[in-house]
């Protein structure tokens, strides 16, 4: 097989569709159209599928690898269980850009060369904040225009350096590299814009929280996860990365716990999952790699079951704080265990998926002799159960009674939670049956007597600590100021401190001129000896009697005459 | 909302939660003394020993908390406060 269709090409011509087809129809391009990307995903051969000329250049739209089949097939998953979860509930063009969204990372996953990477790269950002707008509200705007001016600037800087690097090897391969020049330097930061790294990772908190309570589930898998995806592929041994993954993932779980906001709880600590994958890229071996793949699978599938048992109580209740919900349990069972599901697996609790995919990055630390990266990796395993694992659902299903009886999940969405639960269980239970599709093969074995006590003992301390500390864990209404502070508030201060300047600056300037000019002009009325009392202005500028001029004109044609006559 | 808390759910009555405890209590307990038949395969020396998971586990989110709470104090704010802020431009 030489031509392919990118497999991206069915979401795109579905989300197309979704407008125009009505009831039965529009259902049925909703959940078929998925299924069928992830059929053709499954065609896509090793190796460059697909080539085409773009501007001269020879461009790969489609190139197989087992790492891009396994990210596309998440991909294409996440789109499937979004869309069951949204159809019934989410506005039809909310669910048209989810599908374009999904489409823009399916196409990063496939892409064999930096242009067609940064093409599907932009028709993610595109749709993502059309998502984000979708949500309604002022904030929901406001926010969406901030993370639009994030990404397109983060697009402008991975361009840049694609631009660098064409230009320097005359290339436009996706290779591993590492960031040595300005070029490559300019492709790691645009990636790491969109994977939520430091100093802009409060991006992500703004805006994901802001949008509906079905968008914020296909916010929670693409964004942050093709940026892991295209790290894999570019920077693998990156050793910067290690230090910035260890920086996210502790400050996911410093601002979590501060959070009072339950889906804000939620987005910070994708950016500490994240942080995960981003650090077992800078380990770089191929257990590491394994481990940022295996993660990024069974993360999006919780954390995507996280953002739906969420986003069920914020369309049952309306709210998403803290300190409005509580004792949810009663009337929401099923959100309730498939939230606490969820919550598990992230906290990589034995029996989940978190638990089979974690470990794998704290091995390759081991195997590397990375001590210090391994116990901050375990030291962040217990900050994790404490932030997610059990703060999220204590503080919405639990906790004191908010006197809110919600009715549990609409069917969809309750269906929905269950694929992902079941996901999240099997592939904590077996995990062999996945680990054969990672790019690297393994023989890891995630299940030894001793790493489970290891496990169960930090965790399980953990909740006791989260239980013996609750006093401090009061929540209030309070947000927590990030860097985001410095363009939403302290740059409106600069510039209004600007204009006071210079318009103060303005008015002494003028104050200056007039006196300097009223100097002048006594200046020039004592040498011009005139009399300010008969008049003030000069002599050009006074006027004449017309006598004068018409004296004047009968002097000069006299004068004309004369010289006439005389010549 | 119910005022009595014996007709309320069976999780939040008071004579469970004190059961939930000691429950707790007693996994906790045999996590550490599945130890003494489990070795915890150590890899960098002290995390082979006797309750290091537990200690380890405890005193990272102690340190976290702490850690959290200390940078409330400059970084928390009333959370309408970007609200007030929008308004002023």
């Amino acid at each position: 097989m030489t031509e392919f269709l990118p497999p991206a090409l069915i979401l795109i011509a579905a989300a197309l569709l979704i407008g125009p087809a009505r009831g039965h129809l529009r259902s049925a391009i909703i959940l078929l159209a998925p299924l069928a990307t992830l059929w053709a995903i499954w065609q896509v051969p090793d190796g460059v599928i697909t080539t085409a000329t773009f501007l001269d250049y020879q461009i790969e739209p489609v190139e197989g690898s087992a790492l891009r089949r396994l990210f596309a097939t998440i991909f294409a998953l996440m789109a499937f269980v979004g869309g069951l979860y949204s159809f019934r509930q989410a506005r039809w063009y909310e669910l048209a850009s989810g599908y374009a969204y999904a489409a823009g990372a399916i196409g990063v996953s496939f892409a064999g060369d930096l242009i067609t990477l940064f093409l599907f790269w932009e028709l993610m950002a595109l749709f993502s904040t059309v998502i984000v707008w979708c949500g309604g509200t002022p904030e929901a705007r406001a926010a969406g225009m901030r993370y639009a001016v994030m990404h397109l600037l983060g697009g402008i800087i991975l361009k840049v350096g694609i631009e660098g690097i064409v230009i320097h090897t005359g290339s436009i391969d996706i290779r591993p590299m590492l960031a040595t020049n300005f070029d490559t330097w300019m492709i790691l930061i645009g990636i790491l814009i969109n994977a939520a790294a430091p100093p802009v990772s409060a991006w992500l908190a703004d805006a994901y929280p802001a949008s509906s309570p079905t968008g914020s589930v296909f916010l929670s898998a693409f964004t942050t996860k093709t940026a892991v995806l295209a790290l894999i592929l570019l920077f693998p041994g990156e050793t910067v990365l290690i230090w910035i993954g260890i920086y996210m993932i502790m400050y996911g779980i410093i601002y979590a716990l501060l959070e009072n906001d339950a889906r804000r709880i939620l987005a910070y600590s994708i950016v500490n999952q994240v942080g995960f994958m981003v650090c077992a890229i800078g380990i770089g071996t191929q257990m590491a790699l394994n481990g940022a793949a295996a993660h990024a699978f069974a993360h999006i599938i919780y954390k995507g079951l996280l953002f739906m048992s969420a986003g069920v109580v914020v369309y049952r209740t309306g709210k998403s704080k803290c300190t409005d919900l509580g004792g949810l349990f009663r009337t929401m069972p099923l959100t309730t265990i498939c939230g606490i599901i969820g919550a598990l697996s992230i906290s990589s609790f034995p029996l989940t998926s978190g638990f089979t995919t974690k470990t794998l990055i704290s091995q390759a630390a081991v195997d590397e002799g990375l001590v210090t990266v391994y116990f901050l990796l375990a030291a962040a395993s217990a900050g994790v159960f404490l932030h997610a694992g059990i703060k999220f659902p204590w503080f919405v299903f639990f906790q004191k009674d908010s006197g809110l009886r919600p009715k549990d999940a609409p069917w969809n969405m309750a269906v929905a939670m269950v694929i992902f639960s079941a996901l999240c269980i099997f592939m904590g239970v077996f995990p062999e049956l996945f680990y054969q599709f990672l790019p690297y093969a393994t023989d890891y074995q995630a299940y030894t007597p001793g790493k489970v006590v290891f496990y169960l003992q930090l965790l399980l301390f953990s909740g006791l600590a989260f239980f013996l500390l609750l006093p401090l864990m009061k929540r209030t209404l309070t947000i927590t100021l990030d860097t985001d502070w410095l363009w939403r508030v302290f740059m409106h201060r600069l510039a209004d401190f600007a204009s006071r300047a210079i318009s103060l600056a303005g008015a002494a300037i003028a104050a200056g001129a007039t006196a300097a000019l009223a100097k002048l002009g006594a200046i020039g009325r004592r040498h011009m000896g005139m009399s300010p009392a008969r008049d003030h202005r000069g002599v050009f500028a006074r006027t004449w009697p017309i006598g004068t001029t018409a004296l004047w004109i009968a002097i000069l044609l006299s004068a004309y005459l004369l010289v006439y006559f005389v010549s | 909302m119910n005022d009595n808390p014996e007709n309320d759910s069976w999780l939040v009555r008071p004579g469970s939660i004190r059961l939930l405890w000691r429950v707790l209590w007693a996994v906790l307990a045999l996590t550490v003394l599945a130890q003494l038949l489990i070795k915890v395969k150590g890899y960098f020396g002290v995390d082979d020993w006797i309750g290091f998971g537990a200690v380890f586990g405890f005193l990272s989110c102690l340190a976290m908390v702490l850690v959290a709470k200390f940078l409330g104090i400059f970084l928390k704010r009333k959370d309408d406060y970007y609200r007030v802020e929008d308004h002023d431009d």
